[in-house]
């Protein structure tokens, strides 16, 4: 155990010094992006809507077409850098990137090693049901059946907020979950607004809306510390997407959904 | 690392764990009485029936014999929604365990029947028995005799496959570990209590089997 500590705590004096030095190093990435004419971004891959690989083996996704269009508004060349969820900060930190678009949510471990933009996409996880259904929020669920995963972050908080005569259906993966809301087994299911997506895409007679959100955690672009003019830049880029309608036409064409209205 | 046990997390979910306890008996004990009752239907239909029940009854038990039982639970509570058939899955549990016991049980109780002695059955037409008395009191009573053994094995087997049922959210003993499981994490304890349980109940219902058939073939 003592060994162990100290192991830790040697490793961890080391990558706080070499995430030092790597800072200081770069001075203003803005400027190097402007002056190479080239931005690399790290995007997922296997995460679909996200990020992955299209038929034609390009990679396509809500966050490839973010990337191109922030490149696009810099005006300079784009290289896509495929990263998993477990190494895409690492790639960030020793400036193999210049951004991280890969589906990144926030927390307080994250905040303290980089920084995060304002939020370019919706992810959340909610109760979804058929068009004509009246749930508005948790409260209303009273005398409905919800369908969801055992053990998943929506079923743990739905068993807290559901009332007492709603029925929460427990089943063992995703796919049974979503098998029972297209079978009409469940009147309601509590999923993620990406798995959400998939079921509206592939049942058209059941098609899953969005009744009220549980829980949210957007996903934001993630950046290096110290670079104010490139977190600047970024938020313009992300501000006028919202407003000129980029997100909304993502949006609908990768979730399946329009942007929550308080996105 | 060693894991240090701890069942006292589970105590707070005695509750769960007795629900689906409950729930466990009583879907066997219904799923039984009907299962044997279908699976004597079944072999009566393939001994003395007319030919077309016996073909579809030969049909039925090819069908379930030779699939496995989650897909036919699947079958029956994602499937049949398709045709306008929803049940729910307490009855979709119920019913796909009668349907598979029904065929286990008519192959059994068929075996049982075909080793009654041809001289018995004469004997009861010529004492002016009907064809129903020499089923009923010749026939069917010494073929459960000789099948009894083999038909309890079928019921406990049913009995822990009906862990399955937790894959529709119905809400058994399986369902009972996996949802504790999902809260505490305490994966090892959870599982260690839930198979002594169903090994206590193995224990039990051959000691009531066994109760019942005494009381039944005196003899046997």
């Amino acid at each position: 155990m003592n060994f162990v500590t100290r192991a830790a705590a040697t490793c961890a004096a080391v990558a706080v010094a070499g995430a030092l030095f790597v800072s200081a190093a770069a001075a203003d990435a803005l400027a190097d992006i402007e002056k190479a004419k080239l931005i690399r971004i790290a995007v997922p891959q296997d995460f679909a809507p996200f990020g992955s690989v299209g038929p034609d083996l390009q990679p396509r996704g809500y966050d490839i077409d973010m990337a191109n269009y922030i490149g696009k508004q810099l005006g300079v060349k784009v290289q896509l850098v495929p990263v998993t969820s477990a190494n895409r900060i690492a790639y960030l930190q020793t400036h193999k990137v210049d951004l991280v678009i890969s589906s990144l949510g926030k927390n307080a471990e994250r905040e303290k090693v980089i920084d995060f933009s304002i939020p370019y996409a919706p992810f959340f996880s909610g109760v979804y049901g058929i068009a004509g259904d009246k749930v508005t929020d948790a409260a209303s669920l009273s005398g409905k059946t919800v369908g969801a995963t055992r053990g998943a972050i929506e079923e743990q908080e739905l068993s807290k907020l559901a009332p007492a005569d709603a029925t929460v259906k427990r089943f063992e993966d995703n796919n049974a979950t979503v098998s029972a809301f297209v079978s009409g087994q469940v009147d309601l299911i509590a999923t993620g607004n990406t798995v959400a997506a998939t079921v509206a895409e592939k049942s058209p007679n059941r098609k899953p809306e969005l009744k009220f959100v549980i829980k949210d955690s957007p996903c934001y672009v993630g950046l290096n510390k110290d670079e104010p003019a490139l977190l600047a830049k970024v938020n313009a880029i992300i501000t006028k997407a919202k407003e000129d309608g980029t997100l909304a036409t993502f949006s609908e064409t990768w979730l399946k959904a329009p942007l929550p209205a308080n996105f | 690392m060693i894991q240090q046990l701890n069942f006292g997390d589970l105590l707070p979910y005695w509750d769960v764990f007795a629900r689906g306890l409950v729930f466990t008996i009583v879907l066997t004990l219904t799923s039984t009485v009907a299962g044997i009752g279908l699976g004597t239907a079944g072999a009566w239909a393939r001994t003395f029936g007319p030919k077309w029940a016996g073909a579809l009854t030969r049909a039925y038990v090819e069908v379930i014999r030779n699939t496995p039982f989650i897909v036919q639970l699947f079958f029956i509570f994602f499937g049949l929604p398709a045709l306008g058939v929803k049940l729910s899955e307490d009855v979709a549990a119920f019913i796909a365990m009668v349907i598979n016991l029904g065929a286990y049980s008519t192959e059994i109780i068929r075996a049982g029947i075909q080793a009654v002695p041809k001289g018995h059955l004469e004997a009861g037409v010529s004492l002016a028995m009907s064809r129903w008395e020499v089923f009923r009191y010749i026939v069917l009573k010494q073929a459960f005799m000789k099948v009894y053994p083999a038909l309890s094995s079928q019921i406990i087997i049913v009995m822990l496959g009906s862990a399955v049922v937790s894959q529709i959210s119905a809400e058994d003993l399986t369902y009972a570990a996996n949802y504790i499981q999902s809260r505490n994490f305490r994966a090892f304890e959870v599982y260690i209590v839930a198979a002594v349980l169903y090994l206590m109940l193995a224990i039990g219902l051959r000691a009531l089997l066994r109760g019942i058939g005494r009381a039944i073939f005196p003899k046997g």
